[in-house]
């Protein structure tokens, strides 16, 4: 089985995010980039795959900010190729763009099964999975939480809401949103990574945006209106903890 | 699918089990507002059987589309009866929400049939000749006013962002059906699976102590759950925490998780993603705890504090304890 798992940097979203002074975008220069945590998810469940049937895997994504950071620890968790598809990928690019440029590629390097991120934070006009396989005219399903191979089919569990599942079988070539592994993604020693670094293998192929693909104009990007929200309680841990024992207390749920 | 499209709005009923869950009504109420706008008319989509169109009486038309592949809820049986219904309307608008149905068909359709796509958000109105939609980004941390243009657009909208009162509307529609039953769809239903039973009900607790990925490792969780052990009630949390196995699914708090409504809702290390605000916005007191002051959960949060919770976690047992 060939996997090919579709991966993405995306801003870190424990740090302070500023608009650019066009007022449509972040402010990219000082943000730093990670991987995007549902898509090391998707690279977890192939890697899973692989072990337990057998499956050749491939990371594929755009050349953005230190994308060979995740390339590399990719390889280094056991994936078998890495794919950089190099271009003009500066600024926020939509992800119908995103998918065309992945669908260029994997129409030359069929995969039976795509696994990719079930979201990402800034996808504005909507999700990689179910636009990906659109465009290659493949079946799809999002919000995944488990994958089984079953014959020449897989069975694909989603979350549908309220902690109910559903199973479906569907034939490959499959794209899939993962939601979550099988298991927690895997951690790999900075050891592995710097082996897979002086290793190489991150294979560059030129890419572009090419064919047709629709997004909605961003006509501006702010950070939300405060509405009042919470009371603030400042001071020492010990004083905070107390006000907010005070409130529980206040609300007769502790036993004094 | 092309800009020449009519001025009629499509919800999509997102019904998998039981009753239309309330974010139908939700997007109808919306819907209605929108198709008033352009002049056209509101249709819902529902899937398998009629069972509670008489609550759709807010739409002009509901279209049923039956199948045996369209009893339970099946991503490619959904997609291919979509197809047929909007082939037969071409609206300006479809409507669906942030859950697992826009994850999976939104987008994919507006790719598919030349529309453009929309998702997270939260607010949507008619400007002149186009769409304006305002949608929640960067975990809410930012939002983005987007102009969707004259194209049919798909917009997923995330639940709880517009009331369900304007879409409650008891009646019973002119009701179109089709036969899918000879369509191929790419996709086999093989089970609902209901959620693991534990002794462990985080809905019937008037206090909750819950955490979020802060808690930063499952080595951490001990922490949190002599606090709760302290205070005698359970330990909930937000996705990430269960995603990354360091709790079990059931003590889950969000939107797909439990929907929980205690008198306190203690919050650590959580940010307050829109998924996680669906299960728990409706508590009497929210009390944040986060280190980051802009996290979202601080906007529905009563009170709050950026104390990390490391240090104010072991003050809370010293006091509660004593």
């Amino acid at each position: 089985m060939k996997i090919v798992v579709a991966m993405r940097q995306i801003a870190d979203l424990v740090e302070e995010l500023e608009v650019d002074s066009a007022g449509t975008d972040i402010d990219r220069e000082f943000v730093k980039f990670v991987s995007n945590e549902w898509d090391e998810a998707a690279l977890e469940e192939a890697l899973c795959l692989k072990e337990t049937v057998g499956a050749e895997v491939t990371v594929i994504g755009l050349d953005e900010v230190d994308f060979d950071q995740s390339l590399f620890g990719a390889l280094a968790k056991g994936a078998d190729h890495a794919v950089k598809l190099v271009g003009d990928f500066d600024g926020w690019i939509s992800t119908s763009a995103r998918a065309e440029i992945l669908a260029a590629w994997l129409r030359d390097n069929p995969a039976d099964l795509v696994l990719t991120g079930v979201q990402a934070a800034d996808d504005l006009d909507g999700q990689l999975a179910g636009i990906l396989a659109a465009k290659l005219g493949a079946a799809h399903a999002a919000v995944v939480v488990g994958v089984e191979p079953d014959g020449d089919a897989i069975k694909v569990i989603q979350e549908v809401g309220g902690g109910v599942t559903i199973t479906s079988r569907a034939a490959m070539p499959l794209v899939l949103g993962i939601q979550a592994a099988r298991q927690t993604p895997r951690y790999v020693p900075i050891s592995r990574i710097r082996q897979a670094m002086t290793a190489g293998g991150i294979q560059s192929v030129p890419a572009s945006v090419s064919g047709s693909s629709s997004a909605p104009k961003v006509l501006r990007l702010f950070a939300p209106e405060s509405k009042g929200g919470a009371t603030m309680m400042t001071g020492k841990p010990a004083e905070v903890a107390a006000q907010i024992v005070d409130l529980i207390k206040a609300k007769g749920l502790i036993r004094s | 699918m092309s800009s020449n499209t009519s001025n009629d709005v499509v919800v999509v009923s997102e019904r998998i089990s039981g009753g239309h869950p309330d974010v139908t009504y939700e997007l109808i109420g919306k819907g209605r507002e929108i198709a008033k706008a352009l002049g056209g008319n509101l249709h819902c989509v529902v899937f398998g059987s009629d069972e509670g169109v008489d609550s759709l009486g807010g739409c002009d038309q509901v279209h049923l589309v039956t199948a045996d592949s369209l009893d339970a809820y099946n991503a490619g049986a959904w997609e291919e009866a979509l197809v047929l219904v909007l082939a037969e309307v071409n609206p300006r608008l479809v409507l669906t929400s942030t859950g697992t149905v826009g994850l999976d068909l939104s987008a994919a359709l507006a790719n598919r049939l030349g529309g453009v796509a929309a998702s997270y958000v939260v607010e949507l109105n008619v400007e002149g000749e186009t769409l304006v939609a305002v949608a929640q980004l960067y975990g809410g941390k930012l939002m983005a006013e987007a102009d969707l243009g004259e194209m049919c657009a798909f917009v997923s909208v995330i639940p709880g962002s517009v009331s369900g009162d304007a879409g409650r509307i008891t009646g019973v529609p002119e009701i179109k059906t089709y036969d899918m039953s000879g369509t191929k769809v790419s996709m086999s239903h093989v089970s609902l699976n209901e959620p693991e039973r534990s002794g462990i009900d985080i809905t019937a607790s008037e206090l909750l102590v819950s955490i979020g990925r802060g808690i930063g490792g499952a080595s951490n969780i001990e922490m949190a759950q002599e606090l709760a052990d302290a205070l005698g009630v359970p330990l909930s949390a937000s996705r990430p925490v269960i995603d990354q196995g360091w709790l079990p699914k059931f003590h889950q708090v969000g939107k797909s998780g439990k929907k929980v409504k205690p008198k306190v809702y203690l919050a650590l290390g959580i940010s307050g993603a829109p998924e996680h605000l669906e299960g728990m916005r409706s508590a009497e007191m929210i009390i944040a705890c986060n280190t980051d002051p802009g996290a979202p959960i601080f906007e529905v949060a009563h009170y709050g504090t950026t104390v990390d919770l490391f240090d104010l976690v072991p003050e809370l047992i010293d006091l509660i304890g004593s």
